[in-house]
């Protein structure tokens, strides 16, 4: 059930990152798909890159980050193997699959924290035109920052909350093959 | 001083301290009733106002867009006249939006806006609007709040009886103020009764794409045509203009044309007229007219010059008009919101006369024929007439409708809205205007659903009422509540032009369809720049064509040289933005036509020629943001036969 969850990452974004402004009342947000970046409507990266590259702020090309390549396989063989492990598998294969995960989404988390961090800091300063002493741009990774005239806001989307479901339903089922067996 | 002079002057001094107090209540009184006012027109900022108002720029030739209850103004669209701010009729691609069988007309005199409607109702897809001296007709996108097509009327002297619609917009009509040679002739001024015409238009609209042209003219004799109306649910189908000058005379109308004691409204039946033609009775005639689109995907105008069009002659076709004797010169006539009741303000009467459709179909099939007038059958008077509204004030011109059973008549010379009863034609209550009101608006008033909230006069003269200007002063605007028993007087605003007639719809219906971005994958524009890479300068001969983009903040290319005195540069500047509200404007030293204003995924292009050697800057004139003012470039001009090479970057 957990695993199925996951398929839902397909589907829906993985996180969401909204920037208001007083020159973007309706607001200007991006998604973390599995496999892209986009705009929550449509001209929004398009425009979202341009606010930024008056404080230097690399664009963002979704072609170029490696990691949207290399997702839907891996999420994918977590899916199969969650499958497997629900069909046949015992507390062992459970409690290695669980640990698997678990090690994807924080190696998920900390990867997506340092791009933030690589955006947010590496900026262009030979090119930008609006350059403060000691500002950097880093969006948060869970929850909202004020930077300049903009409020950032960062959370989970529906995909990433599936994942997040899709793993505490994974430690569920461990909690009670233990506990069962506890009370055997 | 004794008791009795202490008795008096206490009594006077009583009465003094009365008559103070009186006087300060006498001037309390419309602080008091101003207060209430301004909170009933008073839209927060960031709200929105409840209707759109469309007021006609007159003379300005263009179409004001405003805010009601608030009176704001939002836009000023230009239709007929040139408008340097964002090169309307001036840049390549909608300078052939002004052309007409005369040439490129710059100007015109642009009086009665009408909105679309589907069964009746105004539906927020199209606002038609006429142009006065060079007979034609505009129809505004109400998406982009842009002029989409001008459709010349051939065959017509002053275009003023125009556009008004029918029932679906199957039609707009026009009909002729001045009655002129037709096909136009080399005859003595003073042979105007043999020689002289006037014509009945109706143009179709195609329902897809609001598409027009001239589905047919009916030839009429030779009177001036004043204002017209749509029939509407049993009158579906009909048509009614107002004529005076029935005397037919051609000097000095003011005296001359204004002795008959009825003039006519010409019941039109059109769905009798489509049979006609259906049967072949249209004849093909001379009447070279242009018709000018604008392409949204190219951004650019197309013209078309059509050299006839088909007639329809009273005398080949029974039944198709029918004259409605009513006093005296009518200026306006419309229609209730049932369909019944056909008002003629005759201008110079003292009464309003009020024709009922039913009686006039059976007066017809009774054949109740007083005469004819250049064989078109003339009508009893006392067979249509339904009722005369008295008392109505001098010179009532113009009539709308609040669905309520009310109707409301603007009165030029007593400067007076009059509220009557459908009916029983009494007058229940007036108000004066600030002042020499023409036409009145009552949001979908001429419609058969009026929203009966508001009503605005549209007054001609304001004399005292703004702060002066000099010898010319503002036109202005007055907002009426309607909605209680009493009229009450909320707000008056200055307007742009003469708002010589307007419509008002709900701003839901207009609001939430609004473009905001033209999308770059269909920018079809045969000299775009998609791209930077894109950007581009090519020579052909003595024209330079520069494919230059915009974005935020910068121009590509931003430095030209090779540009030669003598040379007729184009620069194509397509806007790569694609958010709301990023237009850029592409200013350059020296054009002696306009500026450009580039909406988001548009080209628009400037013909600039050069004439002196030099170094000339451009630069944008929207102020696009925070580093607008480094937004900006060089083009270098070098002499008649330089070497120059052309370059860019």
């Amino acid at each position: 059930m957990g695993a199925l969850l996951l398929i839902g990452t397909y589907i829906f974004p993985l996180w969401s990152i909204t920037v208001e402004a007083p020159q973007y009342p309706e607001g200007l947000g991006i998604y973390i798909r599995i496999n892209t970046v986009d705009g929550h409507a449509k001209n929004d990266l398009k425009n979202l890159n341009l606010v930024n590259h008056y404080i230097g702020m690399k664009e963002i090309v979704p072609e170029s980050i490696p990691e949207l390549k290399y997702m839907p396989p891996i999420v994918g063989f977590l899916i199969v193997s969650g499958l497997l492990v629900a069909w046949k598998g015992g507390k062992k294969t459970l409690y290695v699959w669980l640990a698997f995960f678990s090690l994807l989404a924080l190696i998920g988390l900390i990867d997506f924290y340092l791009w933030n961090y690589d955006f947010g800091h590496n900026l262009d300063t030979e090119h930008a035109a609006i350059q403060i002493e000691g500002m950097t741009y880093q969006p948060p990774l869970f929850g909202t920052k004020t930077m300049l005239n903009f409020v950032t806001t960062s959370l989970p989307s529906w995909g990433g909350i599936a994942a997040f479901i899709s793993i505490f339903m994974g430690y569920l089922a461990a909690f009670l093959t233990w506990r069962e067996k506890q009370t055997q | 001083m004794n008791k009795t002079m202490m008795r008096v002057v206490g009594v006077i001094l009583v009465i003094a301290t009365f008559l103070l107090i009186s006087e300060c209540a006498k001037k309390e009184k419309p602080i008091l009733g101003s207060g209430d006012a301004a909170s009933a027109v008073y839209v927060a900022p960031g709200d929105y106002d409840e209707f759109y108002a469309f007021t006609s720029g007159g003379f300005s030739g263009q179409l004001g867009v405003y805010g009601l209850p608030s009176g704001r103004l939002f836009k000023e669209i230009p239709v007929f006249s040139l408008d340097p701010e964002n090169g309307y009729g001036f840049n390549e691609e909608t300078k052939d939006m002004l052309k007409t069988s005369f040439g490129h007309i710059p100007w015109d005199d642009s009086h009665h806006p009408e909105l679309s409607q589907t069964e009746g109702v105004t539906d927020g897809r199209w606002i038609f609007i006429n142009g006065n001296n060079t007979p034609r007709i505009a129809r505004i996108d109400l998406k982009n709040f842009e002029t989409a097509e001008i459709i010349e009327i051939p065959n017509s002297g002053g275009n003023h009886g125009s556009p008004f619609t029918t029932q679906n917009t199957e039609y707009v009509v026009a009909s002729t103020r001045f009655s002129v040679p037709i096909p136009q002739a080399d005859v003595p001024i003073d042979t105007y009764k043999e020689n002289f015409n006037g014509t009945l238009s109706f143009i179709k609209v195609n329902p897809d794409d609001g598409h027009m042209n001239i589905e047919f003219q009916i030839l009429v004799p030779g009177f001036d045509y004043d204002l017209a109306s749509g029939g509407k649910g049993p009158s579906h189908g009909w048509a009614f203009f107002t004529s005076y000058n029935t005397e037919q005379a051609n000097t000095l109308l003011e005296v001359n044309a204004s002795k008959n004691d009825k003039d006519f409204i010409a019941a039109v039946n059109w769905k009798l007229a489509e049979k006609y033609l259906a049967e072949g009775k249209g004849k093909t005639r001379p009447g070279e007219h242009y018709v000018n689109r604008m392409n949204h995907k190219t951004h650019s105008a197309e013209s078309t010059l059509n050299k006839t069009v088909t007639v329809l002659d009273p005398a080949d076709c029974p039944g198709l008009i029918y004259y409605l004797p009513t006093p005296k010169s009518p200026h306006g006539v419309d229609v209730d919101p049932t369909g019944e009741y056909i008002v003629g303000g005759g201008k110079l009467a003292a009464v309003l006369s009020v024709h009922s459709f039913s009686k006039m179909i059976k007066a017809i099939e009774d054949n109740k024929v007083i005469g004819e007038a250049g064989g078109i059958p003339i009508l009893d008077y006392d067979a249509t007439i339904a009722g005369e509204v008295t008392n109505v004030g001098l010179g009532p011109l113009h009539t709308e409708f609040d669905g309520k059973g009310y109707a409301y008549t603007s009165a030029f010379i007593t400067s007076e809205v009059v509220k009557w009863k459908l009916g029983t034609w009494e007058i229940v209550d007036r108000i004066p205007s600030y002042y020499s009101i023409g036409h009145l608006m009552i949001p979908g008033g001429g419609s058969m659903k009026p929203w009966g909230k508001y009503l605005v006069a549209l007054n001609k003269m304001t004399k005292d009422r703004y702060l002066s200007t000099g010898p010319e002063l503002a036109h202005a605007a007055q907002l009426i509540d309607i909605s209680g028993e009493k009229m009450k007087l909320l707000l008056d605003f200055p307007t742009v032009g003469e708002p010589h007639y307007a419509q008002g719809i709900p701003a839901d219906l207009v609001h939430p369809n609004t473009t905001k971005i033209y999308e770059l994958e269909h920018n079809e524009h045969p000299y775009r720049a998609l791209s930077e890479k894109e950007a581009r300068v090519e020579r052909k001969g003595n024209e330079v064509h520069v494919y230059m983009t915009t974005i935020r903040t910068h121009f590509k290319p931003d430095n030209i040289e090779g540009v030669k005195v003598g040379d007729v540069v184009y620069f194509h500047v397509t806007n790569l933005e694609q958010d709301w509200d990023i237009p850029h404007g592409f200013a350059i030293q020296g054009a002696r036509n306009s500026e450009l204003l580039v909406m988001p995924g548009a080209t628009n292009t400037l013909r600039w020629e050069p004439k002196k050697v030099g170094v000339f800057p451009f630069y944008c004139t929207d102020f696009c943001s925070a580093l607008h003012q480094e937004m900006q470039g060089y083009v270098r001009v070098s002499p008649k036969g330089s070497k120059v090479p052309i370059s860019f970057n």
